[in-house]
């Protein structure tokens, strides 16, 4: 018998991350595969309000930590609380969401408890009572299934991989007064764009390459707004000074999973590939009919985006109204 | 400012990767071997730090003979010495193995603050620069693309979903790389004459004061190793002017696909 599945949820600012709710359904299914509770823990400053949501995606009790110290995340504190949480609890299996706030959450969780981590995962199975997560290396080049030995056994998720599904759980809510412990980190301040679509959690991208010609993405900018999708970049189009680092596209920049990419003026090289093979439908369009793009797409134009994208555009608007 | 560089040799990303007869390794004949494209940076900044500060650059890697070359390249590039753990333990480690090892060869040498990649671009895990930091006791800011060093403190900008988060850390700290921190410099001649005649220590596991069994069986384990579904090339989209290409492109993403 399995001692349950913890899942770390994420928030920001009062509002859960996407991968969150992908985390507690994927979690909430792991639990009914090991046949033990689904246990959502929810950390941040007063966030009275949004603890109970985890109860609509399967979590049979909700450990909240309301407390000060954890407005934001920071690594040693978030470390602390949650290490005395799994001492507790002793889950078999941490379930997280590979944001850049669980990739480092994760990571150093799994130092401190001497517990194995899959990260990046884009499926999970149960064999025996024990997770197999397969997760890409070599940027997506390679799949590979992991087998974790220790406990709890800790996977990150992909952001976009994994269904969200409701389901309902009992949400007894267990508030948890605990002590950060020694904290190095010091919060100075965030600056974030909140109008913007987080690119790796947008269900359709727009990027643009070398092709866009010059730092003017208007064109594209406006279909992805129409389509309330984010814009991404080849790293071209971010060495040009065009667009910056955090929109580029693959194997050293972030890797997206949408519903729809759609490439413009990108050749699709290798590096590139790894960034955005496994959306689920992928669009090119390009002069040249040749490039390797083409042939990793589901659809391809051949010719100038300039030319193509408002009319696209405009074919959208008409299907929406 | 005492400075270490976690830095690992990896295959280039432009390399075919191909699955070995044993199903849970790569083929390694064809590969071109270069430093780990995150670890540039942080080599780039090491150096620029250095060069602002003063104090010196060790790069620290654990790894097969060939690792050398890269760190070889690093000292080029103006790093002052170099450390390879080498070791048959080291090729059977997971991630926090890795760890183990580059917090047992770092923990008796002077620094004040440790960089290293926000992932290693073969196994993606993005682990092994947060765990030393675990393994050491000391804070760790990762996905960073600008740092500050002032009154004894280390203030870096850390790349979040939609923007961005400011954290400051004593010394000692240790933080990962992104893209955007810096445009690593290039060797020069100069630059590989001198890197010759630069120390490069090689040292096994008992050199630093560390035994197999304090690193004991990895926990995660590749089991087999696969290849993605292979994507095919599908329709390009044919027809008498732009507007019927535009459209019929629409109606197939609306109807056929249901992405928009
Ligand atoms: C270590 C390393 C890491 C890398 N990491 C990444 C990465 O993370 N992401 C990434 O993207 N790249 C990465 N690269 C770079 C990669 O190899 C390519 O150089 C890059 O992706 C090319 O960008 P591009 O397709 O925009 O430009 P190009 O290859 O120059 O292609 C431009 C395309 O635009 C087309 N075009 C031009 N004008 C138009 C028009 N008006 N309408 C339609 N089409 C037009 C052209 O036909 C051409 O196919 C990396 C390289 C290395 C060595
Ligand atoms: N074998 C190694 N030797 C030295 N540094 C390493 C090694 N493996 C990983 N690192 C460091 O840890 C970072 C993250 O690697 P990884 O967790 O493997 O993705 C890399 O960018 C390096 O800075």
């Amino acid at each position: 018998m399995s001692n349950g599945v913890i899942a770390i949820t994420e928030q920001s600012d009062g509002v859960f991350r996407k991968v969150t709710y992908e985390a507690l359904s994927e979690g909430k299914r792991l639990a009914e595969n090991l046949g033990c509770n689904l246990t959502a823990v929810v950390l941040g400053s007063g966030i009275e309000n949004i603890s109970d949501k985890p109860g609509k995606y399967g979590a049979d009790k909700i450990i909240v930590v309301d407390n000060q110290a954890l407005s934001e995340y920071m690594t040693d504190a978030y470390t602390n609380v949650i290490t005395d949480i799994i001492k507790k609890e002793d889950p078999s299996v941490l379930i997280i969401g590979a944001s850049s706030q669980g990739k480092d959450l994760s990571a150093r969780l799994s130092a401190r408890l001497n517990a194995p981590l899959a990260m990046d995962c884009i499926a999970l199975s149960v064999k025996n009572g024990n997770i197999i997560a397969t997760r890409p290396m070599y940027g997506g080049k390679i799949l590979a299934d992991m087998a974790l030995e220790g406990k709890p056994q800790i996977v990150a998720i992909r952001p976009n991989a994994m269904n969200i599904e409701e389901s309902a759980g009992a949400g007894n809510i267990e508030k948890l007064d605990v002590e950060v412990g020694k904290i190095d980190l010091v919060f100075v301040e965030k600056k974030l764009d909140t109008g913007k679509v987080e690119l790796t959690e947008a269900d359709v991208v727009v990027s643009g390459g070398r092709g866009m010609g010059g730092p003017d993405f208007s064109v594209i900018e406006k279909l992805a707004e129409l389509l309330n999708g984010a814009v991404g970049a080849s790293r071209s189009a971010v060495d040009e000074g065009w667009r910056p680092p955090s929109d580029q596209v693959g194997q050293t920049g972030k890797v997206v999973s949408p519903n729809l990419y759609i490439a413009c003026g990108i050749s699709g090289a290798i590096q590139h590939l790894a960034g955005m093979s496994s959306s689920k439908v992928i669009v090119a369009i390009n002069k040249d009919e040749e490039a390797p793009i083409f042939s990793k797409a589901d659809f391809g134009i051949v010719g100038d985006l300039f030319e193509y994208i408002p009319i696209i555009t405009e074919e959208i608007k008409k299907i929406k109204s | 400012m005492e400075i270490i560089v976690l830095l690992k040799q990896v295959p280039a990303t432009e390399s075919f990767i191909g699955i070995a007869n044993d199903g849970v390794s790569i083929k390694t004949e064809a590969i071109k071997w270069v430093i780990n494209p995150y670890d540039e940076f942080a080599v780039e900044e090491a150096l620029r730090i250095k060069e602002a500060q003063g104090g010196s650059v060790t790069i620290v890697s654990a790894g097969q003979e060939r690792a050398a070359e890269a760190i070889r390249t690093a000292l080029a590039m103006g790093a002052d010495k170099g450390i390879l753990i080498k070791d048959p333990v080291v090729d059977n480690c997971d991630a926090l193995g890795i760890a183990r090892i580059l917090a047992a060869a770092i923990k008796d040498l002077q620094f004040d603050l440790i960089i290293a990649g926000q992932r290693a671009v073969d196994d993606d895990n993005f682990q092994v620069g947060t765990a030393v930091a675990e393994y050491l006791g000391i804070p760790n800011i990762s996905l960073v693309i600008k740092e500050e060093i002032a009154d004894g403190k280390i203030k870096c900008h850390r790349t979040v979903e939609g923007g961005t988060v400011v954290l400051e850390a004593p010394f000692p700290a240790l933080f990962t790389t992104q893209r955007g921190l810096n445009e690593p410099r290039y060797a020069s001649l100069p630059g590989i004459m001198k890197a010759k005649k630069k120390p490069l220590d090689i040292k096994s596991l008992s050199d630093i004061g560390i035994d197999a069994s304090e690193i004991g069986e990895p926990k995660s384990k590749v089991l087999a190793m696969k290849l993605p579904p292979e994507r095919k090339g599908g329709k390009i989209i044919k027809g008498d002017s732009s507007h019927s290409i535009a459209a019929e492109l629409v109606n197939a993403l609306h109807g056929e696909a249901k992405v928009i």
